[in-house]
């Protein structure tokens, strides 16, 4: 019989490195020392479980969950979208996926954002989903606006939502961002650029997806996640002993 | 030509940036959103096992405190199991195991109240040391670092675990371990993490 085993290994090279000089702040923030590769353990392979009583239904609805009763956020109004797999292709079922987003002026609401654009008082910014038995997740919102940063003296994020995504095990944490097809600042953008890959950015765009977007009511874009994968074998992996 | 393998690549991982408090701990970004902030009760009211408090900072390569870490934990209950649906063994009611906090946005410091874990089976039949895994991210982390808290009142336990035995250095093995003491009748654990420089905590790639 097939046993789950391990999530196959990151790869690395895929990923930002730690230390990106053109992103300046992580240059003090990476361990020069490599990282210690450990062969999974129950520790690994396990993680935190969530529930639909862990959520509130309209958590997934960023026009609507912060804003007055009878009232909704500014800006264009999308639908974003999309499937959570793991790398054999499989759904990831009931996994929790949490955003936080600028509003459609690209401001944050933050106590720690100063930038001048204004803050919408409708618009949190944030929400959550579990996906469903497809691995589908889905939220309203609007789409953010491009902000200006510290980096170089002339630095602007591209518009871009911040994904949290749990997985089933520690091991397929993640956190990315998604950016939105067509974004002339996506190529400029210190942040996407610590990616190595061409290949690998192309993945972190989401598409323009007229055939989810709702007639004469709200643009959709497109955006598959994908977390590690999980070998299943018929020979002996020695995870939990004898 | 040979066939293709049809695997698919996991999405790049980004930073989590200056703002991850909105999505991840909206209160302390200053709004009232969700009726239910997850992460802060790790353990839940029914866990056996002794209540601990751990404690610590995040340091950079300049020796300075970093004020916009979030970390995740996850750890088992006192007799060594998760509460995840693959690991043999039940939890007690209401023991998830699993805990977010931030760091204070003036003092870098962070903490969570638990109950110490106990040992976890390990591969090939080894038995780990008591331990909390620790995810942590902020700006300028490009990819989330994983790394463990141990316990410096598990010596023996802690020489025959098998994650820092493949320390080859043993002075880093001391980057893992979490001091012991009391403050107001609580048992607090220290554990300051150091990402860059001298004795920069170890930390792992799972
Ligand atoms: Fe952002």
């Amino acid at each position: 019989m097939k046993q789950p085993g391990e999530f196959y290994q990151r790869d690395r090279e895929w990923h930002p490195p730690a230390a990106t000089p053109d992103y300046k702040t992580s240059v003090t923030r990476s361990p020069e020392y490599s990282l210690l590769s450990l062969e999974q353990s129950a520790s690994e392979i396990t993680g935190p479980t969530f529930g639909h009583n862990d959520i509130d239904p309209l958590d997934n609805d960023m026009i609507h969950n912060y804003a007055q009763p009878g009232e909704s956020a500014i800006g264009e109004r999308i639908i974003l979208h999309g499937q959570v797999l793991d790398e054999n292709g499989r759904p990831v079922r009931n996994t929790l996926v949490e955003a936080w987003q600028a509003n459609a002026g690209g401001r944050y609401r933050h106590k720690k954002d100063t930038y001048l654009a204004p803050i919408d008082p409708n618009f949190g910014g944030c929400g959550r989903v579990l996906t469903d038995d497809e691995g589908y997740y889905v939220f309203r919102t609007v789409k953010p606006g491009a902000y200006p940063w510290r980096n170089w003296v002339n630095s602007w994020r591209p518009a871009h939502i911040h994904l949290s995504i749990f997985g089933t095990s520690f091991s397929q944490r993640l956190i990315t961002q998604c950016y939105f097809e067509g974004d002339p600042l996506i190529a400029r953008c210190p942040i996407v650029n610590t990616i190595p890959d061409q290949t690998a950015r192309d993945q972190l765009v989401a598409a323009l997806d007229m055939n989810a977007t709702i007639p004469l009511d709200t643009i959709a874009y497109k955006f598959d996640i994908v977390l590690r994968g999980r070998r299943s074998t018929v020979f002996e992996n020695r995870l939990e002993g004898n | 030509m040979v066939q293709k393998l049809d695997y698919l690549k996991e999405t790049p991982s980004q930073t989590a940036g200056p703002y991850v408090h909105i999505g991840l701990a909206p209160g302390a970004a200053g709004f009232e959103i969700y009726d239910k902030e997850l992460g802060w009760d790790i353990a839940g009211p029914n866990a056996k096992g002794e209540r601990i408090r751990v404690e610590g900072i995040v340091i950079d390569g300049i020796g300075s405190p970093i004020k916009d870490v979030l970390l995740e934990a996850w750890q088992a209950n006192a007799d060594g199991i998760y509460a995840h649906p693959e690991h043999p063994g039940e939890v007690e009611e209401g023991f998830r195991g699993w805990g977010r906090v931030i760091t204070d946005f003036e003092t870098g410091e962070w903490g969570f109240d638990t109950v110490k874990p106990g040992r976890v089976m390990g591969r090939s039949g080894k038995l780990m040391a008591p331990h909390i895994n620790l995810w942590i991210v902020a700006r300028g982390i490009n990819v989330g670092l994983n790394t463990r808290i141990y316990f410096d009142d598990e010596a023996e336990a802690n020489a025959a675990d098998p994650v820092i035995n493949l320390i080859e250095w043993e002075r880093r093995r001391a980057t893992l371990i979490a001091k012991r003491g009391e403050r107001d009748g609580q048992i607090v654990y220290r554990f300051d993490i150091k990402l860059q420089g001298q004795d920069e905590t170890v930390f792992f790639d799972i």
